[in-house]
């Protein structure tokens, strides 16, 4: 292959990859933003998207469509009991205490997708066949396509979600300042709930449509879950373009890395990455440095 | 100041009488390990405990200090006493220069860069194959030896372990209660008051995360030579989050919080060997119940519980009388 093909190939594939962290990469966001917590069990509601879109779809043979909505139902379910049972009794949440409550949750959720589904890779057929589409000298698979697709479709949604309607703008209120979004009246409990929920929905449907790509099991979430964060922080926590880009950045680079340095080393190529971002620009790429108070 | 004393000879003298109480075999190797743990939990201790920085890649220097020790005995034939020394040097000196640019970081993005440190450090060593062995590991790590006298058995690595973990505990006791122990709890509490008091927090952190790593290094080469063979699955972000289950549970800022937490999940394994797979769901619940319902750990909350079982005790009976 021509270095200018392989160089296309590299970037095509990068940014499929890239939309993926793009859309976990949200649900790090939109939980930060309404609750300042960071979810650490991000990861693991995506391996929940992809591990039961395939027990829908192959052990209980329901068609594919069923299978998808009731995977996102299944998973969303299980962000909003890990809401309650998990994070909303805490009674002083310090940073420590949030860190390892969601990396407990992390590990509970990825134990028991061990004990139910057992530790093999799983594959799931692809939502349109494996025929191979060409595009400038560099080769894609229709799954690409349904990935670029989805991510648009649901960062729009989003977008829309977050702008114009009145539960969005409420979640954006507590984002800003929980005490005065409860002084005009809106339930911040529920808003966090909300959050939790759509982050989860979110994650799950980005392991569904990433299975098909690179199998599923029980714990692909730790490494799927740190890139996403890895996005997120590169585009500034924004529930907007910011991250989208970001995950593009981080998805592009990666393939590049392992392409044209080494891939045993590609995921670590990934979190050098996060760490000269947090070295040199905790803030993210696109937004202006913030000023705390004391 | 008596009391600390004391508590410490009491401690000693039981770590060195046990293996002749629990006679030998499977148990004094799990004692072994109880050893080692412990000193990477009281390290961490300082770090998490104390100083109150996340740090998710611990499990990262302990596997430094086992692989450079296992690489300098075998490939390179040095000493291995030259070469632990070697290892915590070089490991001590590298925490404290990347120490500087991490420590600027505060909570969850600290925990993540901590994590990402960790990961990459995994990576290498999977990767590096020609120098590590790869996935496979590096075996036929020389035993350590004392002149003629060599630590070949469980019994007699038992001692050289706990030598040092004693070591540890004593130093870090001695840290706990000067001047600088009580500047990392005030960094803890407050970073910035305790920089308006005159406390210089970014060198201050940064000395005690590289203290942190020394040690971990330390136990890291202790390690190697008593099991005479290292693969990176030891040293994977799996047991950086044990090591921190192990601070928690024992307690934060409490030493022998950190032993009771390194004993306890050192010996659950061992108990639940029935349930293989069902450790890894009880260390995130026990992550998860221990922060919510006794966030100062098993030192704190046995004791308050305790005092809370026995005061209800005395009401219910002169509520009857």
């Amino acid at each position: 292959m021509q270095l200018t093909e392989q160089l296309a190939q590299y970037v095509l594939s990068g940014f499929s990859t890239g939309a993926i962290y793009a859309l976990i990469g949200f649900g790090f966001a939109i939980i930060y933003n309404s609750t300042s917590i960071i979810n650490f069990a991000q990861g693991e509601f995506v391996m929940l998207g992809g591990m039961l879109n395939y027990f829908f779809l192959t052990t209980l043979k329901l068609p594919l469509i069923v299978a998808i909505v009731l995977a996102i139902i299944f998973a969303t379910a299980s962000g909003v009991l890990f809401e309650r049972l998990a994070i909303r009794p805490l009674k002083a949440p310090t940073p420590l205490s949030l860190v390892i409550i969601t990396i407990g949750g992390s590990i509970l959720i990825r134990g028991l997708a061990m004990l139910i589904w057992g530790k093999d890779t799983h594959s799931i057929p692809s939502f349109s066949g494996s025929e191979p589409i060409n595009l400038a000298g560099a080769t894609i698979l229709p799954q690409h396509l349904w990935i670029f697709g989805i991510t648009l479709l649901v960062i729009g949604i989003n977008k829309l979600f977050f702008n114009y309607t009145i539960t969005g703008k409420a979640m954006r209120a507590c984002a800003c300042s929980r005490k005065a979004a409860s002084l005009v009246g809106i339930d911040v409990k529920r808003m966090v709930l909300f959050s939790f929920a759509i982050s989860s929905a979110m994650g799950s449907m980005a392991g569904i449509i990433i299975a098909p790509l690179t199998m599923t099991a029980y714990d692909v979430g730790i490494m799927l879950g740190l890139k996403g964060f890895c996005a997120a922080i590169i585009g500034g926590m924004s529930s907007g373009f910011g991250t989208v880009l970001g995950g593009l950045l981080l998805g592009i680079l990666e393939s590049l890395g392992a392409g044209l340095i080494s891939s045993g080393y590609k995921d670590a190529i990934a979190f050098i990455i996060l760490l000269l971002i947090l070295f040199v620009r905790p803030q993210g790429l696109f937004k202006k440095t913030e000023t705390e108070r004391v | 100041m008596k009391r600390e004393i004391v508590k410490f000879l009491l401690f000693a003298i039981s770590v060195m009488v046990a293996p002749l109480i629990f006679k030998g075999g499977y148990l004094l190797n799990v004692l072994v390990f109880v050893g080692i743990h412990t000193m990477l939990a009281v390290g961490l201790n300082l770090l998490l405990g104390f100083a109150g920085q996340i740090s998710l890649g611990q499990a990262a220097f302990f596997g430094l200090g086992a692989y450079l020790s296992g690489i300098l005995t075998t490939t390179y034939s040095v000493n291995p006493w030259l070469a632990m020394a070697l290892a915590a040097l070089t490991v001590g000196i590298l925490a404290f220069f990347i120490g500087f640019p991490i420590l600027k970081l505060k909570g969850h993005y600290l925990a993540m860069a901590t994590l990402g440190l960790g990961i990459i450090t995994y990576i290498v060593f999977n990767e590096a194959v020609d120098l590590t062995g790869g996935p496979s590991g590096l075996s036929g790590i020389p035993n350590i030896s004392l002149g003629t006298f060599v630590f070949d058995s469980d019994g007699k690595n038992y001692y050289l372990i706990w030598f040092f973990t004693l070591v540890t505990i004593l130093l870090s006791l001695n840290l706990a209660h000067s001047r600088v122990g009580r500047a990392l709890r005030a960094i803890h509490d407050s970073e910035v008051a305790a920089r308006v008091m005159g406390i210089n927090a970014r060198l201050l952190k940064v000395q005690i995360f590289a203290l942190s790593a020394f040690i971990s290094t330390i136990a890291g080469s202790l390690y190697a030579h008593t099991m005479t063979f290292v693969s990176p699955a030891s040293f994977g972000f799996n047991f950086s989050i044990e090591l921190v289950t192990m601070v928690i549970i024992g307690g934060l800022g409490s030493i022998y919080g950190s032993f009771l937490g390194a004993a306890i999940l050192t010996l659950l394994p061992e108990v639940l060997r029935a349930f293989q797979d069902f450790d890894i769901i009880v260390y995130g619940l026990i992550l998860i119940l221990i922060t919510m319902f006794m966030p100062g750990g098993l030192i704190r909350g046995v004791p308050t519980g305790l005092t809370f079982l026995l005061s209800w005790l005395k009401r219910s009976r002169s509520a009857n009388a």
